[in-house]
């Protein structure tokens, strides 16, 4: 925010609301707990892994390339979502993002102006439900519905020609030096360009949203956009340009997948990733920072479901993982606010994730395959739970006007 | 033209005339497809729509041909069924594992209608089944995959835990155990049919585990392009797919439904049709084996060429004792061959395979 010019008195309010709970700042005692699960989650999954025959690197390198469309779609969604407008057309977004990206890619043989295609076919396909809703005023759900079964359907008919063509390689950007590092290297340093603009594009929208002032008129707008019409802000573009941007990050999304990570077109490929990705903006409470943790842990549980059962791993290991992830948390917690009697009450908790453990280890229990694949959602959903546990603070979170109607005399 | 038929259709359908219209002959026979992925998915679904495009080809305007695609396997499948049996198809084929109730449920409303299910092993009057002996084919492929692994690792993405792809499993497994002992398979199971991004994951975790051989019995190429990405070798799985890995596809299993098909929609109109159980394999020419790449030695391609060859006369079978279940009691004594019942209802893993099965 630029403190030169005065914020009027509404964008206060909407910056105390949306603003973290100042219990829960830097220097916050609460704040421990927290950086304790986030490493030891880290060191479980290392050592499991190591122990497991898994190449903790490699696993870590696929995580991330799994994680990416996800993150993309779902930072763009959360903008749409900040500025007050619901578009569940992310999945149709995305799909015209990958057919668009990978014919541009495979005419041009340049996979970067493929991906600028994605980005503005995204964009273009995002502005029609934009117009519906925000000018005709169209219903938001049902628009948005009509989007995805809209970008499905075109897809597939530009697709026809593209099928079975190989997509030029994307130059994988490899640092000198930096990339070879040990551990390091491979999973942070040694991708395609595409991952280094997302985390380009999650780190800006954070700094857009909280610390500039264009990004606190947008949230504002998603939080009572009457009042910020009041206040002289056009509702409706700032509106459109959040779903533009919104539909461009879903475009790249799609070209994630089919330039990257199949790298193929076939049709319907999003196979449901659009609607993921609206899931993990709930998940993440509409903030950058877990919106980014949700995918990473969609994208993770999917890849090391599938790591698991190559190493000839029985699944139980993530419940085991999650357990003693929800152990150590909890113990962190009760010990941050000295509590002794819930100290006490962990050690069932303990007892739990250990005996778990052991049968994880001694007994290779069949699964069917329906739990196996119902994995990614089933952590996701406990997740949440227990997020939302924490005080309804998800459901505080929420942009107040979302997927209401905005109408200049309303 | 179309329209005054469309109007007489109407008409007689308003004068309850229903029933078929075809016997005269001069109405066109209407077939309808259900196929549980995207025609353009270049594996399964592809084919069953290559061999209905046949049917089109061979029966000019003696037929009116239509299908649904990307019919999830489930609650919705019965409405997309039933839709189409009402619309006033003669013949409808359901081309998936997952529709056999739903299609047992809907020919059971619609007498007059007939049915034809892909791979299933529930039979009505109006309802046949069909399917290809594709672990023949398997055994082929299982024969170069176990020649051509230099780690002894093969990795293989199954989709769901029904007797058709326990048997590839299976029969691919004993014919690369055959000609190297120290193979090992690790199977990974996606839940799925078609989903590309599925897939190329399930791929890359085999590779990281030390495959580099990768068979597969679903549906989407993707798994191909992996192999083609990271330098291993892999299989065409329903299609060919050798353009998505020129270097990477060692040969394939092509299901080849067209002669089935023009036969059964000949059937139809000959007034021959009846409820029957078609299981054919490489000899009649439902399962077809891709051209072998050149990456292949020599006299490892003459080998296969020649277990092919055994298998379509008749003198070779993918499941030959002495095999033993994987819980080692014994299944198939020396010489003995598997009977069609427990291939058909094939729910265990032969012995030397790890890993359990899912139920």
């Amino acid at each position: 925010m630029t403190p030169s010019k005065p914020v009027p008195a509404y964008l206060g309010e909407v910056e105390k609301r949306t603003k973290r709970d100042p219990s829960r700042t830097k220097r916050g005692k609460t704040q421990w707990p927290q950086t304790i699960v986030t490493l030891t989650a880290i060191l479980a999954l290392v050592v499991f892994a190591l122990w497991g025959g898994l190449n903790p690197v490699l696993l870590a390198a696929s995580i991330m390339v799994a994680a990416m469309p996800l993150l993309l779609a779902a930072l763009g969604e959360m903008v749409v979502e900040k500025s007050g407008v619901l578009n569940l057309g992310v999945e149709g977004m995305m799909i015209i993002g990958a057919i668009a990206g990978f014919a541009i890619a495979v005419e041009t043989g340049s996979p970067l102006l493929g991906l600028v295609a994605a980005a503005v076919a995204g964009a273009a396909l995002s502005l029609i439900f934009g117009v519906l809703t925000q000018v005709l005023l169209a219903n938001q759900v049902a628009t948005g519905l009509a989007l995805t079964l809209f970008g499905l359907g075109l897809s597939a008919l530009i697709g026809q020609p593209y099928s079975g063509i190989k997509p030029p390689a994307f130059p994988r950007l490899n640092i000198p030096f930096l990339s070879d590092l040990p551990v390091i290297g491979p999973i942070l340093l040694n991708h395609d360009l595409l991952m280094y603009i997302t985390f380009a594009l999650l780190a800006l929208t954070w700094w857009f949203l909280y610390r500039a002032r264009h990004g606190l008129i947008l949230r504002s707008v998603g939080e009572n956009h009457d009042a910020a019409h009041a206040l002289g802000y056009n509702v409706i573009v700032i509106r459109l340009m959040a779903i533009a941007f919104g539909g461009a990050c879903a475009g790249l999304g799609g070209a994630a997948l089919s330039l990257i990570r199949v790298p193929q077109w076939t049709e319907g490929m999003t196979a449901g990733a659009g609607w993921i990705a609206l899931a993990i903006v709930v998940f993440g409470a509409w903030r950058p920072g877990r919106v980014a943790l949700g995918a990473f842990l969609f994208g993770g549980v999917t890849v090391l479901q599938l790591n698991l059962q190559a190493a000839g791993l029985t699944p139980l290991w993530l419940l085991v993982l999650g357990l003693l992830l929800f152990a150590v948390n909890s113990t962190a917690k009760s010990l941050a606010e000295s509590t002794p009697a819930h100290t006490r009450a962990m050690i069932p908790l303990w007892i739990a994730t250990l005996i778990m453990g052991m049968i994880a280890t001694t007994y290779p229990i069949s699964i069917q395959t329906q739990y196996l694949s119902m994995t990614p959602y089933l952590c996701t959903i406990v997740v949440l739970v227990v997020m939302s546990a924490d005080r309804l603070r998800a459901n505080l979170n929420a942009p107040a006007s979302l997927g209401r109607t905005f109408h200049r005399t309303g | 033209m179309m329209n005054r038929r469309n109007l007489l259709v109407a008409a007689a359908l308003a004068l309850g005339l229903t029933g078929p219209v075809l016997a005269d002959g001069h109405e066109p026979l209407k077939v309808g497809f259900i196929y549980v992925g995207p025609v353009g998915d270049f594996g399964w679904s592809y084919e069953h729509d290559q061999g209905r495009l046949a049917v089109e080809e061979h029966f000019g305007d003696k037929v009116e041909t239509t299908f649904l695609e990307s019919v999830p396997e489930g609650p919705d499948a019965e409405r997309a069924i039933r839709q189409m049996a009402q619309s006033g198809h003669d013949l409808i084929f359901t081309t998936s594992f997952g529709y056999m109730n739903p299609t047992l449920k809907v020919a059971e409303q619609f007498p007059d209608v007939k049915f034809e299910h892909a791979t299933g092993f529930k039979r009505a009057d109006n309802v046949s089944t069909y399917s290809g002996r594709f672990y023949e084919g398997r055994t082929v492929l299982g024969h170069i995959a176990g020649k051509m692994t230099e780690s002894n690792v093969i990795g293989y993405i199954a989709s769901f835990p029904i007797p058709e792809v326990v048997r590839g499993i299976n029969s691919a497994y004993l014919a690369a155990k055959a000609v190297n002992p120290e193979v090992e398979f690790k199977i990974v199971w996606v839940n799925t049919w078609f989903d590309p991004a599925k897939e190329a994951d399930a791929a890359n975790a085999l590779i990281e585990q030390g495959a580099d051989v990768i068979m597969q019995h679903t549906d989407s190429p993707a798994a191909m392009t992996i192999a083609e990405e990271k330098g291993i070798y892999a299989f065409g799985q329903a299609s060919d797919m050798k353009q998505f890995g020129p270097n990477a596809r060692l040969s394939s299993i092509i299901d080849n439904w067209a002669p089935y098909y023009i036969d059964r929609v000949q059937a139809v109109m000959d007034g021959t049709w009846e409820s029957k159980d078609t299981w054919d394999g490489i000899a009649p020419g439902m399962t077809e084996i891709g051209e072998f790449s050149d990456k292949i030695p020599a006299d490892v391609r003459a080998e296969a060429q020649a277990i092919a060859d055994a298998i379509a006369a008749g003198e070779m079978h993918s499941f030959t004792g002495p095999v033993n279940k994987q819980d080692g009691t014994p299944w198939l004594a020396a010489g003995e061959t598997a009977d069609d019942g427990t291939l058909l209802g094939m729910n265990f893993y032969v012995e030397g395979i790890e890993g359990t099965l899912p139920n």
